[in-house]
Order: structure tokens, then C-alpha cells, then sequence
């Protein structure tokens, strides 16, 4: 199988941190910020990887678009076993307002430039938790004598004759359905247990190659068409109140208007 | 930035400088002498940052700037240490391990598939070949679980150390490869039932086979981590060795030991108060026999390989003790601002915020201190900082022991039941003040080198060491005392004419004295430390950097009148000394091998 796989991933604020919000209320604060690959990136690595285990594809490329620090998550990327990877420079206000749109745009392009035959993707970043790059990027990508499709939430992957055979969750359970390639896949938690990138494949991972490439390059017009107008904590969570019969249920809730 | 600082700073710098500055105050031939000799010396010698130390001299140029890794080696260690925190945090249960005292073998396969096995040995043999830094840096987060740090430990900076320093090229490539991966775990065979601190009185022997191919070893080591496990043991054995007079002697001999040889059997695993989880156990040897080719370095040098192996892997301490203090302190803080009595949070109580200084004051002096050595050991050259890392690991083992009480001072009753992990780090830290060189042991070895290497310097003379010149040592040391501190300072140790007060004759029995020498220079190379660090960190504008000088400013502060204090006891009949009551309180309850008062409510008629 001479396929090769584009995955994205994301550099985000690590899940564990405490987010606080910028006194200026345009956003979080993310300097001297603990940040991580997003962790629904991190099981599409590891879903790329398993693929080209299995000797089902010959090549894993991974990509991030940002400043320069987005290059520790492709080098994790490189570390639990993609071969080479991309970094699409935007850095700067542009970075700010990066959203899916502008990203999947990004991905189209380079799946056509790298003759991708599938992209596996997270279904959501944890920052934004927005879940439409992998849909935009599908709907996006023009591959002649081939409809677009796309297997969203897999829960397994597997390529079976030149077909990709995904299993899906819907909310009646699972459904197994089979797309011909090339395909967008986005992964989410159940996929797998995404693997350490060990000590020894970090060193290892040190001499695979990143590239370097501008939105511009790719004839990608970053610009936003969305504007953030404020960001707030989550209003604080107030005590309940604890009452003792259903009638003086009813009469509070007449009180706060609710009925 | 603020001038106030600057001032802080410049008051510590000076503070510090009339402390160290050589001044030329002492006349005569001694001083010509020493003036000379170094000059020779120094383009010679390797690292001596503490050792002129004993000689009032700051090498500036040794320990300014802190040491830097490049910013490539800085990403590619933040990118490893990622993994390796991950692992810590949600793939280790710390509690478990403690309670069955065993790590479980996912957990060691997990280590040992994260590469953990052999951060130092070179690449070429399977290893990450990591710097002494990076191996500092990653042992912050390995102590989070302090089984698996000594497990770790015992296995690369002592167990196998002995090939990767002292092993020849066919040594290496047969045993290296398989110990780093951690296929083999090695351990370190030194400490027997009967030789403790005393390792030169190890009484295992290897005798040569009739046909000088096999050295046999019998023998019983004890307290050996790792001993259950161990595929591949450095031993140390006593060997017969005949000298250039043609003498026979008994030297001790260091050998890599394969379970494999026959022989070799285990004890049971001791019931230990901490680090539950890591095997110690006894060792015994049975006509092992071991082929010749597994001398590691020369017959007869040993003790030698022993020495610098202990010595090389002391500095870690700084940094393990370090990471522990940095995550108790998030533990408990978040606690402090949370609980309240009094209808305040303890966070606002003076006595708490004390605690929360003394964390942070420990964790930073620590650090800096570790940091700087590994910096420093990891210089191109031979650089001996055995007694840098001495150093280290004395602060480091007491100052990890008061931070993890205090801590667990702060949570009060909850703190001192299981089911938080106070208790756990309490007793996982206990045992870093006995390992690895007790303290009382470092301590003299830390006094008396130092001693040993500015007597030597000072009149190039060994047979006069022991008498007069310790004493120019101390005269030289008294006077930048007083230059400081504006008093007259006479050690007594010195007369007219040369004449040494006669407790110099026999120092090396002086071990109360010898303490307070330690303790002094202990905390000036904590001081040069966090100086060094802290200069860096505001010349380049780090972040936080302001705390760190009100943590420097601390710090030297409360450690020069501590040393200042230290120096008035060890003057001639001071008062402050109480070590000749203290030894005769000492003799007279030994003596008796009781308590020696009469009961208070005792009568006599």
C-alpha cells in the first residue's frame, strides 16, 4: 500500500491547567502557559501510526499550523512515529484569530500538494472545541472521480482493499461503513490509547525532517471573518437551595419566575 | 528595574565579598609560597571550586555564569521530560507501590520502554547519552515516586556507573546494551554486615583459579538495592595483590558479576519504613566464579572505582530533593488558601507562611546547588567535583527532611494519615540522609579534603599538613572574619612562632570541629550558588527573577550569620562551644549505657 497520511495536530493549553482569563477579557492567558498536543491529536497520531504498522500505509506526515512553538508538537508527533512533518508558519494576530475555516483550507491544500490519500484529524480541539475542521476540510478537498466523503467519530480504523473500513458510534451504537479513499478521518477518545513517545524515539525523532511553509505559499488567505468580542469565566456556581415538600418546590420556583 | 533590588542584590554580593575576598594580609614565606604554588597549579589541575574555598578563595570565573545548556539541548530536554511527567502522573500509583512494597511490572516495563534505564549510557550502546544536567533535570520528576527514583538510581548512577567509567571497550559493548534498555538491571555490591561507612574493611574475597582465568568470590553484601532483581552486580572484593616491594597485600578489586555465574543467591526483601517499593536485600556469593576479563579497571584499584562512582552520581540529590519540594508545595498551598479556622485561611497565619519560605527557600538553594554542580561536572575534562557534589547532597538530604515535615505540618492531622501522601514522602525521605554516604561521614569528608588540599597548597610540604598549616587556614579564614565583622578573631590554633595548638596534631579525631568546618562551607557554596543563579537569571531578564533575588537576599543572609556563628564557636576557649561538654556528657552515658541521672524524684535520705 503506497498511501501516505496527513494528520494534524494541535498545540493547545495542556488539559490539566487551571485556564484563567486575561484581565483584558480578549482571551485566555496562554504566556508561560504549560501547552501540550491536543489530546484528540494525539490519539490521530497514534490511529496513523497503527496504520503504518500494519503496513497499511507508507508514509505518516504530520502537520500544525502556528508560531514557532508548534514545532515541539509536531516533534511529539515525529517522537511516537510520524516520518517527517509540516510546519504552516502563522504566527502574530493571525495566529489569534486561526479558527477551523482558515485551517482546513490549509489541509486542503496540502493534501493536495502532498498527494495525501487520507487525513486522519481530532475531532475537537479542547481550546475552542469547535469540531468542524475535519468536516470543512473534507467538504473542501475536490478529488476527481471520487465523491467526497468522510467517516466522522471513528472508533476504529482499518484499510481493507483499497477501501477504508471505519467503525462508527452513533447514538444507537456502533456502525461499521466503508468509504473509498481518498478520506477525512476524525478520531475520537475510544479510537485508542495513544502511546508514550519514549526517551530513545525523541533522540530518534531529531533527525526527521520538518518543513517549513507559509499559508501564502499555499494560496491560503488567513484572514478571519469572525471577530472575538469578549471572553468570561463561567458565571461562579451558586449554592442550592434545599427545600422540604413539593409544595414549597413549586412556590420557589414561581418566586424565581421559572414557571 | 527597581533600584531597591539592585541594591539587595549588590548588599548580598558585598555581604558575600567580605566574606570571600583573598586579602593579602598574611606576611612571611607561607603566603609567598602558596602565591606560587597555585600559579603552577592552576593551568594544571581540574575544578577546585570548593576545595580554594578552604583558602578564602572564590574561583569567580568556576562558578560565574551559571552554568547554560544551548537552547536546542534546552527544547530537546523539555521535550523529553514531557513523557516522562506523564508517566509519573497518571501511569504510577505511588500509594499501591508503597503498600505492597512492590513496583508492579507494568509499571518497570513502562520505565524501561520510556528509556529510563540508561539516561547516561552513550548512544552507541542503546543508551540516551545524556548529560549530567539532563540526568539532574529528569531525576526531578522521577523523585516524585521515591521506589522507583532509588530503583532507578541504584540501577545507572551506581550499578552500572562502574562499566561506563571505569570499563573497558569489550565490558561496555558486552553488558552496556542490555543494561540500558533494562532488559538486565544492575546493582551495586560495596556494603557488607560488617562495613558500612567503614567500605575499606569489606571482608569478601575473590581468589585466582589455579589456571589465573577465574577469580572465586564468596562473601555476603547487605543492603544492596536491587539485589532481588540484579542480573549484572559491580562487586567490590578483597584480592591478594603482591606490590612493587613484592609484598603481598590485600587490595580491594571491583568485578561486574553475572547472576548467571552460579553462586549468587538473594535474600528476602527487607521490611523497610520507606522507599517500600525498591528491593533491598542481602547477597551472598558462593565460589562465583568470574573470569578475569570482569575486573573493571585494575586489580587491586577498587577502592578507587568505588570512590568515583559513589562520587559521581551524589548531585542528583539536589534535584530529586528539589522536584519532591516544588510539587508539596503546590499540594499544600492549594490547602493553606482553602482551609480556614479562625474564619481565616491558614495561608494568612505567620507561623504557616513561614513553612511555605522554608519550602521554597529549600527547593531554590537545592536546585541552584545541583544544577551549578552538574553544570560544572559536565565541563570538557576531567573536573573532580566530589566534593561540590558532597555538598549537595548533605544540604539536600536534611533540607528535604525539615521541607516534607513542615509540610506536612501544614495539613495537620490530615497530613499524618495515609490517605494523603505526606506520610509516604516523610518516610521515602528519611533515608537520603543514610544512603549514599551518611551525612556525618560527607561531612568529615567534606572538612578534612578540604583541609588536606589547602594544607597542601599552602606549603607544598605533606608531612607538615596536619600541623601547622591547617592552622594558616584558619588564621587566614579569621582574618577576612574580622575584616568582616570588625573583632578580633584568634582561633588559638597558630602561636608565635608557628607552634600549633595541639588538637591540630590529631584534627582528624576532632569530628565536632570538623562538623562546623563542614557546615561553613556547606553554606558558602549554597550562598556562591544561588548567586551565580540568580545574577543570570537578572542579566538575561528571566521571568520571576525578582522573587529570586528576594530568595537569594534571604537565604545568604540567614546563612552568613549562621556561618558566622559557626566560625565564633570554633575560636580558641570561646563560649560558644560546647563540644568539650558535649563529648563528656556523650562519654559518661556511654559509659554507663544508660541514662546517668538519678530519678528527680529520687531521695537521699
Amino acid at each position: 500500500m503506497s498511501a501516505r497520511v496527513l494528520v494534524g495536530v494541535k498545540r493547545v493549553i495542556d488539559y490539566a491547567v487551571k485556564i484563567r482569563v486575561k484581565p483584558d477579557r480578549t482571551g485566555v492567558v496562554t504566556d508561560g502557559v504549560k501547552h501540550s498536543m491536543n489530546p484528540f491529536c494525539e490519539i490521530a497520531v497514534e490511529e496513523a501510526v497503527k496504520l503504518k504498522e500494519k503496513k497499511l500505509v507508507k508514509e505518516v506526515v504530520a502537520v500544525s499550523c502556528g508560531p514557532q512553538q508548534v514545532q515541539e508538537t509536531i516533534r511529539t508527533a515525529l517522537a511516537m512515529g510520524a516520518d517527517r512533518g509540516i510546519h504552516v508558519e502563522v504566527s502574530g494576530k493571525d495566529y489569534e484569530t486561526l479558527g477551523p475555516l482558515q485551517v482546513s483550507k490549509i489541509l486542503a491544500a496540502l493534501a493536495k500538494k502532498e498527494q495525501a490519500d487520507l487525513i486522519i484529524l481530532g475531532k475537537q480541539a479542547i481550546d475552542d472545541d469547535c469540531n468542524q475542521t475535519g468536516q470543512m476540510t473534507a467538504a473542501l478537498l475536490d478529488w476527481p472521480q471520487r465523491s467526497p466523503e468522510d467517516g466522522t467519530f471513528a472508533s476504529e480504523v482499518n484499510i481493507e482493499a483499497d477501501k477504508l473500513k471505519v467503525v462508527r458510534e452513533i447514538d444507537g451504537g456502533l456502525e461499521t461503513i466503508k468509504i473509498n479513499l481518498p478520506a477525512v478521518v476524525t478520531a475520537d477518545l475510544r479510537l485508542n490509547t495513544p502511546r508514550y513517545a519514549t526517551l530513545p524515539n525523541i533522540m530518534k525523532a531529531k533527525k526527521k525532517k520538518i518543513a517549513n511553509v507559509k499559508p501564502a505559499d499555499l494560496g491560503v488567505d488567513v484572514s478571519s471573518r469572525l471577530e472575538v468580542l469578549k471572553v468570561d469565566e463561567p458565571p461562579q456556581r451558586q449554592a442550592g437551595v434545599k427545600v422540604e415538600t413539593v409544595h414549597d418546590l413549586v412556590g420557589k420556583l414561581k418566586e424565581a419566575g421559572r414557571i | 528595574m527597581n533600584l531597591n533590588k539592585l541594591f539587595g542584590l549588590s548588599r548580598s554580593v558585598s555581604l558575600g565579598r567580605n566574606v570571600f575576598a583573598p586579602r593579602v594580609a598574611q606576611k612571611g614565606d607561607c603566603l609567598h609560597h602558596f602565591q606560587s604554588r597555585r600559579f603552577i597549579r592552576s593551568s594544571a589541575r581540574s575544578l577546585t571550586y570548593a576545595k580554594d574555598l578552604f583558602l578564602g578563595k572564590v574561583n569567580k570565573a568556576e562558578v560565574f555564569p551559571f552554568p547554560e545548556i544551548s537552547k536546542e539541548e534546552l527544547e530537546e530536554l523539555n521535550q523529553l521530560v514531557q513523557p516522562v511527567e506523564k508517566f509519573f502522573n497518571e501511569d504510577v500509583d505511588s500509594k499501591k507501590i508503597d503498600h505492597e512494597a512492590v513496583i508492579p511490572p507494568e509499571t518497570l516495563n513502562g520505565l524501561k520502554e520510556l528509556g529510563l534505564f540508561g539516561i547516561q549510557v552513550p548512544e552507541e550502546y542503546g543508551g540516551l547519552g545524556l548529560s549530567n544536567t539532563m540526568y539532574a533535570r529528569l531525576g526531578e520528576i522521577t523523585s516524585l515516586d521515591g521506589a522507583i527514583a532509588v530503583t532507578l538510581a541504584a540501577h545507572q548512577a551506581i550499578g552500572l556507573k562502574g562499566i561506563l567509567i571505569a570499563g573497558n571497550d569489550s565490558q561496555k559493548a558486552k553488558y552496556l546494551p542490555r543494561l540500558a534498555t533494562g532488559e538486565h538491571i544492575a546493582a551495586f555490591c560495596l556494603t557488607e554486615p560488617g562495613s558500612g561507612s567503614d567500605a575499606a574493611s569489606i571482608q569478601t574475597r575473590a581468589t585466582l583459579t589455579e589456571d589465573g582465568k577465574h577469580f572465586l568470590l564468596n562473601g555476603t553484601k547487605f543492603w544492596i538495592s536491587n539485589g532481588g532483581w540484579a542480573d549484572i552486580m559491580t562487586v567490590f572484593a578483597r584480592t591478594e595483590v603482591v606490590d612493587k616491594d613484592s609484598q603481598k597485600k590485600d587490595k580491594i578489586t571491583a568485578f561486574i558479576v553475572e547472576r548467571a555465574f552460579g553462586g549468587v543467591t538473594s535474600g528476602k526483601p527487607e521490611d523497610k519504613l520507606g522507599i517500600r517499593g525498591s528491593n533491598t536485600c542481602e547477597i551472598t556469593f558462593e565460589d562465583t566464579k568470574v573470569p578475569i576479563e570482569n575486573v573493571i579497571g585494575e586489580v587491586g584499584g577498587g577502592f578507587k572505582v568505588a570512590m568515583n562512582i559513589l562520587n559521581n552520581g551524589r548531585f542528583s540529590m539536589g534535584s530529586a530533593g528539589a522536584g519532591m519540594i516544588k510539587r508539596l508545595i503546590e499540594l499544600t498551598s492549594e490547602y493553606a488558601s482553602t482551609r480556614k479556622q479562625f474564619n481565616r485561611s491558614l495561608s494568612e497565619f505567620g507561623m504557616i507562611q513561614d513553612k511555605f519560605a522554608t519550602m521554597a527557600l529549600n527547593a531554590f538553594v537545592m536546585e541552584s546547588m545541583a544544577y551549578l554542580t552538574a553544570g560544572m561536572m559536565d565541563r570538557p575534562g576531567v573536573p573532580d567535583c566530589s566534593l561540590e557534589a558532597a555538598m549537595v547532597k548533605v544540604f539536600s538530604s536534611e533540607g528535604s527532611w525539615i521541607c516534607v515535615s513542615e509540610a506536612l505540618q501544614v495539613l495537620g492531622g490530615l497530613g499524618f494519615t495515609k490517605n494523603y501522601p505526606y506520610e509516604r514522602y516523610l518516610r521515602d525521605c528519611r533515608i537520603l540522609q543514610i544512603f549514599e554516604g551518611t551525612n556525618e561521614i560527607l561531612r568529615m569528608y567534606i572538612a578534612l579534603t578540604g583541609m588536606q588540599y589547602a594544607g597542601k597548597i599552602l606549603t607544598g610540604k605533606i608531612k607538615y599538613m596536619k600541623k601547622g598549616n591547617v592552622g594558616v587556614v584558619f588564621e587566614i579564614l579569621g582574618k577576612k572574619l574580622k575584616d568582616s565583622v570588625v573583632k578580633t578573631v584568634d582561633f588559638g590554633l597558630t602561636g608565635k612562632d608557628g607552634v600549633v595548638h595541639p588538637s591540630l596534631t590529631t584534627i582528624v579525631e576532632e569530628q565536632l570541629v570538623l562538623k562546623k568546618v563542614a557546615d561553613v562551607l556547606i553554606n558558602l557554596y549554597a550562598m556562591t550558588a544561588v548567586l551565580s543563579r540568580t545574577s543570570r537569571s537578572v542579566s538575561i531578564g528571566l521571568r520571576n527573577h525578582d522573587h529570586e533575588v528576594l530568595l537569594t537576599n534571604t537565604f545568604c543572609k540567614d546563612a552568613h550569620f549562621k556561618n558566622n556563628f559557626l566560625l565564633t564557636q570554633l575560636q580558641k576557649n570561646s563560649p560558644e562551644n560546647n563540644d568539650a561538654n558535649i563529648k563528656k556528657i556523650a562519654q559518661e552515658v556511654i559509659a554507663k549505657r544508660a541514662y546517668v541521672c538519678s530519678h528527680p524524684l529520687d531521695r537521699t535520705f
